[in-house]
């Protein structure tokens, strides 16, 4: 896959933050973000089977001071609302990377119901929320979004917009 | 119903598991699973390098991987129960795939939701976890349903190879509550200061 450049502006700018550990859900419109963690020896790439797992990991590198980042899809973020309480109450900084489905010229209806309380959902469960419309504000933004993490022990997350994205080639 | 192979029976009283275990020990970081196993850890050592789950259920396993792989100088015990690692079952395959040196869970297994009125659980109804963990490709993976058994594995535990786990089949019995802070923000200080990284490791620009 062609890495576009605002791809590689948020692989440079998670490096200069510190992050030393990437967990994630296989994703597509992750892809290049996690190929370059797997390919980078100084970052621990974490395979998850189900995003929640990634809440309670990122707590438990914490602990040890290290940091790191979660990336999932907006379904994904379904998945965790329980184990969202661990940084809430511990008061560990999590920052997640959402790709963004069911919100923009979506093919699978599957995608609508929680793409559609993806931001709702996080806002209850005490996140700071940032949207990412235009590619040239993505690497800022997660930079933010890690400054404002572990500066002030909060989760933030960032949504790339599915628009952002581009469609999803259902054809092969 | 067919005969199935299940959990019962066993007079292990996990508290002497527990301290069988950690006793001796204490250097190790250790992090609790909800529910009985956070009770056995307080009441055997309530020490500086425990980190206690009051919910959160399903997550241990994976926040002692988080603490492995963050601290790799570090022996990290998860210790949980049979019902809070069943809802954790992925969490098994994803430790697998990392097989941290410095990891090691004990699975306390009595069958029963303790903290819900002893309700049965998977695994007194067929679910073995010793064989979850291997099948999910933890190697080391051992079971143990006496304190003979368990004093028998208790240094390859302990010992770094690859990640670890121990099944105990233990009693039923229900001990006393031995409640430690359910302030996680303090556990939280107390634990980081206790293993030395109540600093973030320095960067240069911070």
């Amino acid at each position: 896959m062609a890495e576009s450049s605002w791809q590689a502006a948020v692989f440079d700018t998670i490096k200069s933050s510190g992050i030393e550990l990437v967990a994630y859900v296989p994703d597509a419109g992750h892809s290049a973000l996690i190929e370059n963690s797997i390919r980078d020896l100084d970052i621990e790439d974490v395979v998850l089977t189900s995003e929640e797992e990634g809440v309670a990991l990122c707590s438990g590198a914490w602990l040890g001071g290290m940091r790191s980042l979660l990336l999932m899809q907006s379904s994904g973020v379904g998945n965790c609302v329980n184990m969202f309480s661990l940084p809430r109450m511990a008061r560990t900084p999590l920052v997640i990377i959402v790709t963004m489905r069911g919100e923009y010229a979506e093919f699978n209806p599957w995608q609508v119901p929680m793409g559609s309380a993806t931001e709702q959902t996080l806002r209850l469960c005490d996140f700071q929320v940032y949207r990412v419309e235009r590619p040239e504000e993505a690497a800022e933004t997660v930079q933010a979004a890690i400054e404002m993490a572990y500066g002030s022990d909060l989760a933030v997350a960032v949504l790339l917009s599915q628009k952002m994205l581009g469609r999803k080639k259902w054809v092969k | 119903m067919g005969e199935m192979k299940k959990a019962g029976g066993s007079q292990l009283n996990r508290r002497d598991a527990v301290r069988e275990i950690i006793s001796g020990q204490p250097e190790l970081a250790i992090v609790t699973g909800l529910g009985s196993p956070t009770w056995d850890v307080a009441a055997i050592d309530d020490r500086d390098r425990n980190f206690y789950l009051w919910g959160a259920m399903g997550g241990a396993v994976s926040l002692g991987l988080g603490l492995a792989l963050a601290r790799k100088d570090l022996d990290v015990l998860v210790i949980t129960g049979d019902g809070e690692m069943l809802m954790g079952m992925g969490s098994l395959a994803t430790v697998a795939v990392k097989a941290p040196q410095n990891l090691a869970i004990l699975v306390l297994d009595n069958g029963l939701y303790g903290e819900t009125g002893m309700q049965q659980s998977h695994t007194a109804r067929g679910c073995d976890l010793a064989e979850v963990a291997r099948g999910c490709g933890i190697a080391d993976s051992w079971q143990v349903s006496t304190i003979e058994e368990l004093q028998a594995v208790r240094e390859r535990v302990h010992t770094r190879g690859s990640v670890r786990l121990l099944h105990a089949r233990v009693a039923t019995d229900d001990l006393e509550r031995v409640m430690p802070t359910r302030d996680a923000v303090a556990n939280k200080l107390r634990f980081r200061a206790a293993i030395d990284s109540s600093q973030e490791r320095q960067r240069e620009d911070i």
